[in-house]
């Protein structure tokens, strides 16, 4: 295959990919559905745990029952379309992500020389996404993360569609400064904490909206939460989920930023920290994430002011990523302006030469 | 370690009430409640959120450090802000003094919070896991069962199985009693202790680089030679404590440099690689001459000092001739690419000419072509070099003994040759052609094109220190991290017989067994570990579960 047929099966790959994600979104929608209607608390608790049980031993062919005429059989065909529907959106889901993976692993192909797909936006946001996804899928099972397959699949759905009609570039060789084994594992580890604190601010958000809920119904005198939210976990496990998956990330972005990081910047441009735009919104990020575990730990700032800490680093997270590669082209790390790294000065500026890079 | 935890922010609070009392508010006790204050949690939370805030401004405002160009723009462009930014420090926020400010209370705070955990830490290691509560019954996550086992034997079963991964609480000789202590994970709190020591690590080392390192630039010319000296540099940036006598003796020489260029594709036009081969002495002078291929990504040490390619450039050979036929100027010239077609700006002065100055600029196309009758470079590998420079004659100001850039012509006394057209003069150049200068002031010749590299020379003491910190840092975080510190006690009591509440109204005598588990971390499963924990106990076969009372 020449390099210009890689390109084009990545980018057909992807394409298929965004729309069998969509099928899984519509298949979490319809399942999330089924779960508004009323006295479907009782129900929605059990087909929970089917749900992991089923996805958890491989998921064979959905069986629904037919449905017949008595009540408590009329109850359980409900609880099994639920069942089906959560379980056809994974299997989608599943499907996307190998495709999804085959137009990442095309788009590295297509490259000359070879490499690893991140040279640009389009590239960071596929490859970004992937991760969710992936991280999603592993750790479904360990953390009973059925409650959060719309919202992760309906995010990756539109990361997708943002790199499919926004950011997306012809394949092009990586410039001279970012071909480096360091910038590799920069990368890598970037967008792995990347994935894991987007799902662990997905979790802050429900937790967040639940307890909303909660408080809500509380003040309802005591109702009871019904539709979704009554199948998301507990607010204290919901807590506990996203240190856990903020506790994995925080490592690994540490790795990639204070040392990864440093150690590809020292080598290509001499300096290990110059604190330029994208290195001092990646410290920002980080100094917000140890506020977070701080929070965790102390008493009265664990729950609500621990979530809300959690979404300010993934703001913050995030507007690294966007906004700073958009606003600001003084950047090293701009995607947007290919070779400035080894540029000497636009302008001959009074005095001495100074570096622009 | 919550129950740790709940200890300092109690304190503060304490205090603050105490010294509501007038009178008992004396100096001492202000400073100590200040400094219990300053080292608390919450404070800590506070300090790390204010030092998020004030790393923002420098990302949005150029930082002379990071792109003093960018710093130049913004003054001209907002000369009414610019005094106040300049008090502030908003061009050098990481290097201000109120960026200081909080990232030293924040030292501080982290030393007060830290070293009394350490000598706690140092006397709790010691420790034995403490004796099980009187009422195992009232600790949150507890569970009991019955045993047909001794309590002796259960016991010892449960010795055994929480062996392997706790330490135990001894028993002394002659003692008897009636449960098993047993406590694991103690290093999590060590690898906090790390990870926050490792911090203060981390800074010492950058202030070493930064106080004692220093950073410089130079452009060197293909085929010439750099001499480590301080005059050599085109920039030069010491840190506050660096001493001239810190610098290596070395130089080198840049034997060849080659780039290759993207000529098809989306980005064609882009250079792929870049290489310089050096020729270099450590002591310069005297001992063998090293060869070295410098590239990005791939510096050159000599001594302590290192040395980067960052950039490069062209350097048209240009050769003034007087109205004498004195040679007034040769060389190759050094040009700045303005942006990334590498359409190049440069200056040429020859204040010896006679019978007047000369002095020549403007700009260098590496591929020329005329676009819609414009000039232009159209890629910006050296396919096609072509010079274009307007000639000026006059005083150029050099005689004055103000220092003057390389890269400017001052043309304010100078003045600027025509055609006979009125038009300005321009020169356009093919390597190898001459042109005359009207009014038999001479000629000029290109010669040739050289290429240039910019290197970035610098020390940074203390790297490794980073680098050591940095990793010993996340050591102590991933142990903070992931390591559950858990309590467990087991008991095990005979109960008389036929007081089962199985209602079984069996004569055997029975054992009770209690356990319970104290999840110091607050964030594990602590019901699956609990389950986990009596499954193997009580082995895979024996009898049923009780319930949780
Ligand atoms: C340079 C600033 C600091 C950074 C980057 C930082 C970072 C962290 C991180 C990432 C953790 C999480 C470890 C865990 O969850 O076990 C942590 C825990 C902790 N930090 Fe800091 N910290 C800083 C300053 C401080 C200060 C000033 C204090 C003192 C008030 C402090 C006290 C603590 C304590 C007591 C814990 C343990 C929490 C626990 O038991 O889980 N830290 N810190």
């Amino acid at each position: 295959m020449t390099n210009a047929d890689w390109g084009t099966l990545s980018d057909h790959a992807i394409g298929a990919a965004g729309i069998i994600y969509f099928l899984a979104l519509l298949s979490h929608l319809i399942e999330w559905s089924m779960l508004r209607q009323p006295k479907g608390a009782a129900v929605t608790e059990r087909s929970t745990e089917r749900v992991g049980q089923l996805v958890g031993s491989g998921g064979g062919a959905p069986v629904a029952e037919p449905p017949r005429e008595d009540e408590p059989s009329e109850r359980r065909t409900r609880e099994e379309k639920v069942a089906f529907w959560g379980r056809l959106g994974i299997l989608l889901t599943i499907l996307a992500a190998v495709v999804h993976f085959v137009g990442l692993f095309a788009r590295g192909m297509a490259a000359d020389p070879n490499r690893v797909p991140w040279g640009n936006m389009y590239e960071f946001t596929i490859t970004g996404s992937f991760i969710v996804i992936v991280m999603y899928l592993a750790l479904y099972k360990k953390f009973r993360l059925d409650w959060m397959s719309p919202l992760v699949v309906g995010f990756v759905v539109t990361m997708l569609m943002v790199a499919m009609l926004v950011l997306h570039e012809a394949v092009a060789p990586l410039t001279d400064a970012l071909s480096s084994y360091w910038l590799v594992i920069h990368v890598i580890s970037a967008a792995i904490a990347t994935g894991a604190f987007t799902l662990g601010g997905i979790t802050s958000i429900v937790y967040l909206v639940k307890l909303r809920a909660e408080r809500k119904a509380a003040a309802a005198d005591g109702a009871e939460l019904t539709g979704w939210l009554a199948r998301v976990p507990g607010l204290e496990a919901l807590d506990r989920v996203s240190y856990r998956v903020h506790a994995f990330a925080f490592p690994v972005w540490t790795f990639a930023v204070l040392i990864s990081g440093p150690i590809w910047a020292h080598q290509a441009w001499s300096r290990y920290w110059n604190w330029d735009p994208k290195e001092v919104w990646a410290f920002i990020t980080w100094v917000v994430y140890a506020c977070y575990l701080h929070a965790r730990a102390t008493a009265g700032w664990k729950g609500r002011n621990a979530a809300i800490l959690a979404l300010l680093g993934l703001a913050t997270l995030w507007f690294n990523f966007i906004g700073i590669n958009y606003f600001n082209s003084s950047s090293q790390h701009s995607y947007a302006e290919p070779g400035v790294h080894v540029t000497a000065p636009h302008q001959a500026p009074l005095g001495s030469v100074t570096v622009t890079r | 370690m919550s129950d740790e935890n709940k200890g300092p922010q109690r304190r503060p609070a304490e205090s603050g009430a105490r010294s509501v009392k007038a009178g008992e508010l004396d100096l001492r006790e202000l400073a100590r409640w200040t400094w219990r204050q300053l080292c608390s949690m919450r404070t800590a939370i506070v300090l790390l959120l204010l030092l998020a805030l004030a790393a923002v401004p420098g990302s949005v405002i150029p930082q002379s450090g990071v792109n003093a160009q960018g710093v130049t723009q913004w003054k001209q462009a907002h000369p009414k802000l610019t005094p106040l930014y300049e008090r502030l420090d908003l061009f050098s926020v990481y290097g201000s003094p109120w960026f200081a400010a909080v990232y030293l209370l924040l030292t501080i705070s982290l030393v007060g919070c830290i070293v009394p955990r350490l000598f706690v830490y140092f006397r709790a290691f010691r420790a034995q896991p403490p004796a099980a509560p009187a009422n195992l019954g009232r600790l949150p996550a507890q569970t009991s069962y019955d045993s047909e086992q001794t309590p002796e034997e259960v016991l010892a079963h449960a010795r055994q199985v929480l062996g392997r991964r706790h330490r135990l609480r001894k028993v002394g000789d002659g003692d008897t009693v009636d449960y098993v202590a047993a406590e694991r994970g103690q290093l999590r709190e060590a690898g906090n202790l790390i990870f926050h020591l490792s911090v203060l690590i981390v800074l010492a080392g950058f202030a070493m680089g930064s106080l004692f390192g220093y950073q410089g630039g130079v452009i060197v010319v293909d085929g010439t030679t750099f001499t480590n000296n301080l005059t050599q540099y085109d920039d030069f940036n010491p840190g506050g404590l660096f001493h001239t006598s810190q610098m290596n003796p070395f130089c080198f020489t840049i034997d060849k440099y080659a780039d290759q260029w993207l000529t098809s594709g989306p980005r064609a036009g882009m250079a792929t690689k870049f290489k310089a081969d050096v020729g270099y002495q450590d002591d310069c002078g005297k001992g063998p001459t090293k060869k070295y291929d410098l590239e990005v990504n791939h510096p050159l040490d000599i001594g302590s000092t290192e040395v980067f390619l960052i950039g490069h450039g062209y350097a048209p050979v240009i050769t003034v001739r007087d109205g004498q036929g004195h040679v007034a100027y040769t060389g190759p010239t050094v040009f700045l690419p303005q942006d990334g077609t590498f359409l190049s700006y440069g200056v040429v002065k020859a204040p010896a000419a006679k019978p007047s100055e000369i002095g020549l600029d403007g700009v260098f196309y590496p591929t020329y072509a005329a676009v819609h009758g414009n000039p232009m470079t159209v890629f910006p590998n050296d396919l096609n070099p072509r010079l274009a420079l307007f000639a000026y004659t006059g005083n150029l100001g050099l005689d004055s003994g103000a220092p003057q850039s390389v890269y400017v012509l001052d043309k304010a006394h100078a003045t600027q040759l025509k055609q006979p057209n009125g038009m300005p003069l321009r020169l356009d150049l093919k390597p190898g052609q001459t042109m005359r200068l009207p009014g038999g002031l001479g000629s000029v010749k290109f010669d040739g094109v050289k290429k240039w590299v910019r290197v970035q020379i610098s020390q940074t003491p203390g790297t490794h220190i980073v680098l050591g910190g940095v990793v010993l840092g996340l050591i102590g975080l991933c142990g903070s991290l992931f390591i559950r510190p858990r309590r467990i006690w087991v008991r095990a009591r005979r109960r008389p017989a036929g007081d089962s509440d199985g209602g079984q109204g069996d004569t055997m005598e029975r054992t009770v067994v209690e356990v319970a588990v104290l999840d110091r971390s607050g964030n594990s499963e602590i019901a699956e570990i609990l389950d986990g924990l009596v499954e193997s106990l009580r082995g895979p076969t024996k009898g049923q579960k009780k319930g949780t009372p």
